[in-house]
């Protein structure tokens, strides 16, 4: 009898507790249920509200002593049931989200999967949070921030482009013209610098020519424009020559043709000899030494990218050392649009309407 | 040191390079090209090879091929010849070493 009465005091005392923290959350929510950071409350409130069933029907009548007692227990019968039905509907909410988190698990794992797939087929995926194209934490950082420089030089480019048109045609002097061209050489310089950088970070990635324009690309040539296309563009924009003019430019022409021969049959015979070395039959026991000698290999091919990008800094120097502040300036211009069109083109082509497969 | 020096003052134009050294290979295309034929010394098939190396990256080549001299001066690796190419200044070292008109 006293436990039960000792009981009954306490139910009372945690019931005064859960009326108190409903009014509140009633006040504040305009809701019966409290908050599911709350949930220790409601598995408490679970763990009683069976209790007090359990009590009601084991007791075969309830305190009627009081009218207090009565009203009380409408309302936390009330009460309870409110709660059970936040509890429930809680519940309900918390299996939804759990759901969701586990399919989005799935979905990512697929995403890994695939996105793993295409890079072993070589593809390039930029990615800002991963960043991730298949190489080392460093590398891919070097790639990463090659990117956003080469971006940031193309638009830096374009305005030095513009500068350049507005010059020539507001007719300024030769000495703020030199400037002007001195500031678009010393650009092409910047632009081997941070080439200089994605190299060592990976080589291979300048030369799939990834980083530039569909139609640059059809151009590409051991990591960049060709030297020899440079000439072409630059001398067709820059009549008349002194004889001494034409003779350097014949020359430079000559040579610079001859370089890129030479680097080109370089490259060819280290395709050669790398497809030797990768058709060997493994077999053969020296597989160590073999694999050693092919990564080797790979590893000039960074000799060859950095020798192909000296010539290209190299011929716009010349270039630049034969010419007057004007013919540079006119030459440079021809140079920039050229490359800025052939841009534009690769986004006309991308954009084209398409016959569906 | 002295075998490099020695052979280097041999004939007028002397190239050290690598039997499997494709730069060097695209450097003696570029002499061909210029109608000049190069004395080559392959390091790499030279019993004193190793020493050769270390003695070409004392004089500054740090490949150390391909490694070329003109008239038993270094001129410097593949960066220092297209350079001077370029500029118009190789043509005029290689005249009196030319083997074609």
């Amino acid at each position: 009898m006293s436990s039960l009465s000792t009981e009954l005091t306490r139910r009372m005392a945690i019931y005064e507790q859960f009326h108190q923290i409903n009014k509140w959350g009633d006040t504040f929510n305009g809701e019966d249920s409290p908050k599911t950071g709350s949930s220790t409350v409601l598995q408490v409130d679970v763990r009683l509200e069976n209790k007090a069933e359990y009590i009601s029907s084991e007791k075969t009548e309830p305190p009627r002593s009081d009218q207090e007692t009565n009203k009380p227990t409408d309302k936390i019968q009330r009460r309870l049931a409110q709660n059970r039905e936040a509890a429930r509907k809680s519940r309900l909410r918390k299996k939804a989200y759990v759901q969701q988190l586990e399919s989005s698990r799935l979905k990512l794992a697929q995403l890994e999967q695939e996105l793993e797939r295409a890079r072993q087929q070589g593809l390039y995926i930029s990615s800002a949070s991963t960043g991730y194209f298949g190489l080392s934490a460093a590398a891919n950082a070097g790639i990463t921030a090659f990117e956003m420089e080469y971006g940031n030089w193309v638009e830096e480019q374009n305005k030095k482009i513009c500068e350049l048109r507005s010059a020539l045609q507001a007719h300024i002097t030769d000495i703020e013209l030199h400037i002007l061209v001195e500031n678009s050489l010393n650009h092409y310089c910047n632009l081997f610098h941070i080439k200089a950088d994605a190299a060592k970070a990976d080589v291979f990635y300048l030369i799939s020519g990834i980083w530039r324009t569909t139609a640059e690309r059809f151009f590409h040539w051991i990591g960049g424009f060709r030297p020899s296309e440079l000439l072409n563009v630059v001398m067709s924009q820059i009549e008349p020559l002194t004889d001494q003019q034409q003779l350097e430019v014949y020359n430079l022409q000559q040579s610079s043709q001859q370089a890129e021969d030479a680097l080109s049959q370089g490259i060819d015979r280290l395709q050669q000899n790398l497809a030797e070395s990768v058709a060997t039959d493994l077999s053969s026991g020296n597989y160590r030494a073999q694999v050693a000698a092919a990564i080797d290999k790979l590893q000039a091919l960074e000799g060859f990218v950095k020798q192909a990008d000296h010539l290209r800094q190299q011929t716009l120097q010349q270039m630049a050392r034969i010419l007057t502040t004007r013919q540079a300036a006119r030459g440079l211009l021809a140079l920039g649009e050229y490359f800025h069109r052939l841009r534009a083109l690769s986004s006309l082509w991308s954009a084209r309407p398409r016959e569906p497969a | 040191m002295e075998k490099v020096t020695s052979l280097a003052s041999e004939k007028g134009v002397v190239l050290f390079s690598k039997s499997s050294c494709c730069m060097c290979y695209a450097v003696k295309i570029l002499f061909q090209e210029l109608g000049v034929t190069p004395m080559v010394h392959e390091i790499d098939q030279d019993p004193e090879g190793w020493e050769m190396e270390k003695a070409l990256k004392r004089l500054g080549c740090n490949g150390p091929v391909p490694a070329i001299f003109i008239g038993g001066k270094l001129v410097g690796s593949t960066n220092e010849v297209m350079s001077l190419h370029l500029g118009g200044g190789l043509l005029p070292m290689l005249k009196p070493y030319k083997t074609l008109c």
